[in-house]
């Protein structure tokens, strides 16, 4: 690893006057599972590192039933995938944080980096989008919300520019009868990166589909939704059927590449098998939840 | 580059150091305060290799720079051994043949430590699932796991 300047500010306004007074280049440290890996074998080479670990704003988990699900950027994936309010209310997030890399990738890696690191592959990716998180980034120009849709620009690129920072992420209370499902397709069991990871949540107040959402990872250069699939959900009765086509669109809406993982081919059967079984998984979670 | 100063209690011991950002945890500790039982192997967060407990979390040390550690208390395979007797882990893995060539055996250890400090008594899948991130290339896995097994069993009585 080349040196570099280290700082640990202790406030967000300090955080964000050092990457403005020291500009572009920069890197903002949270677990260190992708930067570092990157600063010893990638060639990245920042002049200056700031570190999030003492900033209190980027902390913890709270809920509520009016403001809804609020989640630090700097949470890692063990604290997600085990707080019972997520277990709970939001399952289809534990479901992502538990399958990130290995204990010790979970006990560092943070939701921030996860989704700052804009991997195709992002394993938290899928599930914030279905359950239509919103990004709050602060910076120079004071706060923004940006929905996590349009948060993603390419691989490996944000909508965020040098000065912001992701401070956290803010979820709506489900509506009553709403279950979400997370799964991925890895050849190994564990430490492995998604060749297909796909989302999706229910409404289903009275047995019938009052809105989906379905979700695509390592399918398109950035996490995508698959709208049409969604489209095609919505309004109708739980059926074998109506999975299995909305599956099969939400095939025809990814857009794999071909690389190490799998061929692009390969990855479209994959999103249709994961989308059906990622919708079973989230009409059962929502049948579980219903009064 | 300047030093940033840093304590650090590995293992008990108090330590108060001078050192550079890009440095990691593994580093200062192999280098500066020459514990070197963690191992470095990939270098990259993939092996488990560099495993040690930081404020009770299990973590790769070759990814945590020593700046990042600051004020915390880990610690590392030199700390199981008590008033020279070894951990039960360390015996189970002697009696149980579930180390080789030993490179990984620390990180193994330290994995089955931090598993067993938050579940006691776990399944043969769950300590299939603790040990996920650490890699061994003689053993097969098969002794290891059965080594944490039967230490968990003693460290009930």
């Amino acid at each position: 690893m080349r040196p570099f300047d280290y700082f640990a500010p202790e406030t967000l306004d300090e955080a964000i006057s050092i990457l403005r007074r020291r500009g572009d280049g920069g890197r903002l440290l949270a677990g260190g599972t992708d930067l570092v890996v990157r600063m010893k074998e990638g060639g990245l080479r920042p002049p200056y590192v700031v570190s999030l670990r003492k900033l209190s704003e980027l902390r913890g988990i709270e809920f509520s039933e009016a403001e809804g699900l609020r989640i630090g950027a700097m949470t890692d994936m063990a604290t997600i995938a085990s707080s019972p309010i997520i277990r709970e209310r939001f399952p289809i997030l534990a479901d992502g944080a538990a399958l990130v890399g290995s204990v010790q990738t979970r006990n560092m890696a943070t939701v921030g980096g996860n989704l700052c690191n804009a991997a195709p592959s992002a394993d938290m990716a899928p599930p914030l989008l279905a359950v239509d998180a919103v990004a709050r980034i602060a910076g120079a120009q004071g706060w923004r919300d940006v929905p996590l849709q349009e948060f993603f620009l390419a691989p490996g690129e944000t909508v965020l520019q040098n000065g912001d920072i992701l401070v956290e992420l803010r979820v709506p209370t489900p509506p009553r009868g709403s279950g979400g499902f997370y799964l991925r397709h890895t050849p190994r069991q564990e430490m492995d990166i998604a060749v297909v990871g796909v989302g999706a949540l229910v409404t289903l107040p009275n047995g019938d589909i009052e809105q989906a959402r379905v979700a695509l990872g390592a399918v398109a250069p950035v996490p995508m939704r698959a709208h049409q699939a969604e489209a095609v959900l919505a309004g109708k009765p739980v059926s074998d059927e109506v999975i299995a086509r909305a599956a099969a669109i939400a095939s025809q809406e990814a857009q794999p590449i071909s690389d190490v993982r799998g061929s692009a081919a390969f990855r479209r059967e994959l999103v249709r098998v994961l989308t059906e079984r990622s919708l079973r998984g989230a009409v059962e979670r929502a049948g579980a939840s219903a009064p | 580059m300047s030093k940033h100063p840093i304590r650090l209690t590995v293992n008990g011991g108090q330590y108060e150091l001078a050192v550079e950002p890009h440095r990691t945890l593994l580093d200062v500790v192999r280098e500066e305060l020459r514990l070197t039982g963690s191992k470095e192997g990939c270098g990259t967060g993939d092996c488990g290799a560099c495993s040690m407990i930081v404020d009770g979390r299990l973590v790769t040390s070759c990814l945590m720079l020593a700046v990042e550690a600051d004020g915390s208390d880990i610690q590392t395979i030199e700390g199981l051994a008590c008033d020279g007797r070894l951990h039960p882990l360390q015996q189970a893995f002697i009696d149980y043949g579930a180390v080789q060539c030993g490179f990984c055996t620390p990180g193994m250890i330290m994995a089955a430590k931090a598993l067993l400090d938050s579940d006691p008594h776990p399944s043969f899948e769950e300590v299939q699932r603790g040990l996920a991130g650490n890699l061994c290339r003689c053993t097969g896995y098969t002794k290891i796991i059965e080594a944490v097994m039967v230490a968990a069993r003693q460290e009930a009585l």
